[in-house]
């Protein structure tokens, strides 16, 4: 158990080294520079470029050795100090980020986990039933080739504009201040039941073909047929292939996080929903390099903790690996 | 069928595999519609053929946008994109998980150890995160370009799937008959182990096209598509982003949605039916 939490340990942290290397590396070795962004929007002419090139590039280190200014992007992330916005100046990066992120949590643990588990129940239940395998499966695979965007349009477009039960944009009304009232939080949540929904249907899909492959699967292994011969009720035999079946399930939402979280981008981008998406959207859009560099490493950082609580998860649910009789070789 | 062998009982299975023939059907329409569909409208893509949106009508297919482009001319070139991103960036990731793949499952040892720590990285990394970034400091992004990013960042899969499987044949006599008999190494991974996961190898190609192909929905839906070509994505993008929703313009944001949906679902359905057909067990169902 021990080698297990170390490996993963490692994995995580050899992660999080390379990504934040590579929210450093690609602005410095990709075309274009922030800096020549920055004066050719102060529109600037003659002498006063080169001095305010200069200016800059002391300004954000950039003056500095490679080497020295990779240490200062590693320093100054410990300090949680990512810069300042330039789309909403002079917030700093990490409170712009900050005010984003319950929104994004909002969205994304309901709607990962109701899916997860409403998703696995009907894949088991599907399962070697002839009548709702032809009817289910079909759907499930629509659902899944479904982009979330354009499921998220058709639902702002029937719910918004042709029947107008749900608000199209925002977080919350535009007509209100955030505070704790009841009026607001019923707006908040009327706001929020699109986008989650939207979330929430096209993961769908993809829980339910898995759990009905690994069910069939093991119907088909020596215990199912062990336990049958043995004259078990069905019931019973299905629910140890459940219990079997939802181990693989476990890792299978490690995997796809990293899917569901691109689709929660572009869905907030349907909604204006005021997450992360829809700050990258707006930092795109405001040329706001350090912003959508913060945003990079906060959805990072937001798998990776994802990803280690669900290995604790794994842990408490299979037996074998708290026995150190098997580990899954991360 | 008693008498039917090898390769016939395959075709034979595969004709009457009720998933893969709609599967099939479906990609021929779209390959057929991406290659013919340019010669079938008079319109360019980026065009202004009206003024303002109009619903389909006889003159215009799929109806036009707010600015009078010709919808279905757009979704037809934009179908040429979304197999462009398919093939290229499917298939770079597919040529870089096989060498990954193949290196770390047939070498195994300390080489093994490094790559697959290396995959799992970079499988825990959000593709989209790093894509973001990527397409963010680039001016100008060609669909080349886009396919080229998207290869090098979706191989870890194929890599993995790969590399389980080449452990496995390793194993094999045949593999050990081939070693003892002094045949090169990169010769017996293309003429030993290749071969006998070719059908996995199909299966897995399948896939990551159509991974690929929505990966490029999302992030030309961003705004961070190709910035010459027309693409389905940036349709979605521009139907947002200019209020169709509020104009009721449904011809503009449906039909690009509709076809990356039709596309990658066939693409999924051809998967589990050429499985079936690969694989006996599965057949009974």
């Amino acid at each position: 158990m021990g080698r297990y939490f170390r490996r993963k340990l490692l994995i995580y942290l050899l992660t999080f080294f390379v990504a934040v290397t590579l929210d450093w590396c690609i602005p410095r070795f990709m075309p274009g520079n922030p800096i020549d962004i920055l004066i050719s929007r102060a529109g600037l002419r003659g002498s006063a470029v080169q001095s305010m090139y200069d200016y800059y590039m002391g300004v954000f280190g950039l003056d500095l050795p490679v080497w020295k200014q990779y240490l200062n992007f590693w320093a100054s992330l410990f300090k949680g100090d990512l810069g300042i916005s330039i789309y909403l100046f002079p917030t700093p990066v990490t409170k712009v980020i900050a005010r984003a992120i319950p929104y994004d949590l909002f969205l994304l643990i309901p709607s990962i986990l109701l899916s997860w588990i409403i998703g696995n129940n009907f894949g088991a239940f599907a399962a070697r039933s002839k009548r709702l395998d032809n009817s289910l499966l079909p759907i499930s695979y629509i659902l899944s080739a479904t982009p979330y965007m354009w499921l998220g349009i058709l639902l702002a477009w029937a719910f918004c504009i042709v029947v107008r039960i749900f608000p199209l944009a925002g977080g919350y009304s535009f007509a209100m201040k955030p505070n704790f009232s009841l009026a607001f939080i019923g707006s908040l949540l009327s706001h929020w039941v699109l986008p989650f929904l939207s979330l929430f249907i096209v993961q769908l899909g993809g829980w339910a073909i898995g759990m009905r492959n690994m069910i069939i699967y093991e119907l088909e292994s020596d215990y199912s047929h062990y336990l049958k011969a043995l004259g078990m009720p069905n019931k019973l035999i299905r629910k140890y292939a459940f219990n079997n079946a939802i181990l693989p399930q476990i890792t299978g939402l490690a995997l796809k996080l990293g899917e569901v979280v691109a689709g929660a981008l572009a869905t907030e981008v349907v909604f204006a929903y005021p997450g992360i998406g829809y700050l990258i959207l707006q930092a795109i859009h405001n040329e706001d390099y350090f912003l959508l560099q913060g945003c990079f490493l906060f959805i990072i950082i937001g798998v990776l903790a994802a990803n280690f609580i669900i290995d604790i998860v794994y842990l408490l649910v299979d037996p074998r690996i708290r026995a150190g009789m098997a580990g899954e070789t991360a | 069928m008693t008498n039917a062998s090898g390769k016939h009982e395959m075709l034979y299975f595969a004709l009457r595999n009720t998933k893969l023939r709609v599967g099939i059907s479906i990609l021929l329409f779209f390959i057929v519609l991406t290659l013919i569909g340019p010669f079938l409208t008079p319109y360019e893509p980026d065009e202004f053929v009206t003024s303002g949106a109009f619903p389909p009508s006889s003159k215009f297919w799929l109806g036009t946008t707010t600015f009078g482009e010709d919808v279905f001319t757009q979704v037809v070139y934009g179908l040429r994109a979304t197999f462009i991103v398919g093939i290229v960036g499917g298939g770079l990731g597919m040529l870089l998980g096989l060498l990954i793949g193949f290196t770390a499952g047939y070498w195994g040892g300390v080489v093994d150890e490094i790559l697959n720590m290396f995959t799992n990285i970079i499988l825990v990394i959000p593709t989209l995160a790093v894509l973001l970034i990527i397409a963010a400091y680039l001016k100008v992004r060609g669909i080349f370009v886009e396919s080229l990013f998207i290869g090098f960042t979706c191989w870890p899969w194929v890599a993995r799937a790969v590399r389980a499987q080449t452990f496995s044949l390793r194993a094999r006599e045949f593999v050990d008959m081939a070693r003892i008999s002094g045949v090169k190494s990169y010769k017996i991974i293309f003429s030993e182990i290749a071969p006998n996961m070719m059908s996995y190898l199909l299966l897995v190609f399948i896939l990551q096209f159509g991974g690929a192909i929505l990966t490029a929905a999302t992030l030309d839906f961003i705004g961070l598509g190709p910035t010459n070509t027309i693409s389905l994505g940036l349709m979605m993008n521009m139907a947002v982003l200019w209020s169709a929703l509020i104009l009721g313009s449904w011809w503009w944001f449906i039909p690009p949605g509709l076809v990356i949906t039709a596309l990658v679902g066939a693409l999924y359905i051809t998967n589990v039916g050429l499985d079936e057909v690969f694989n006996p067990k599965l057949r009974e169902m």
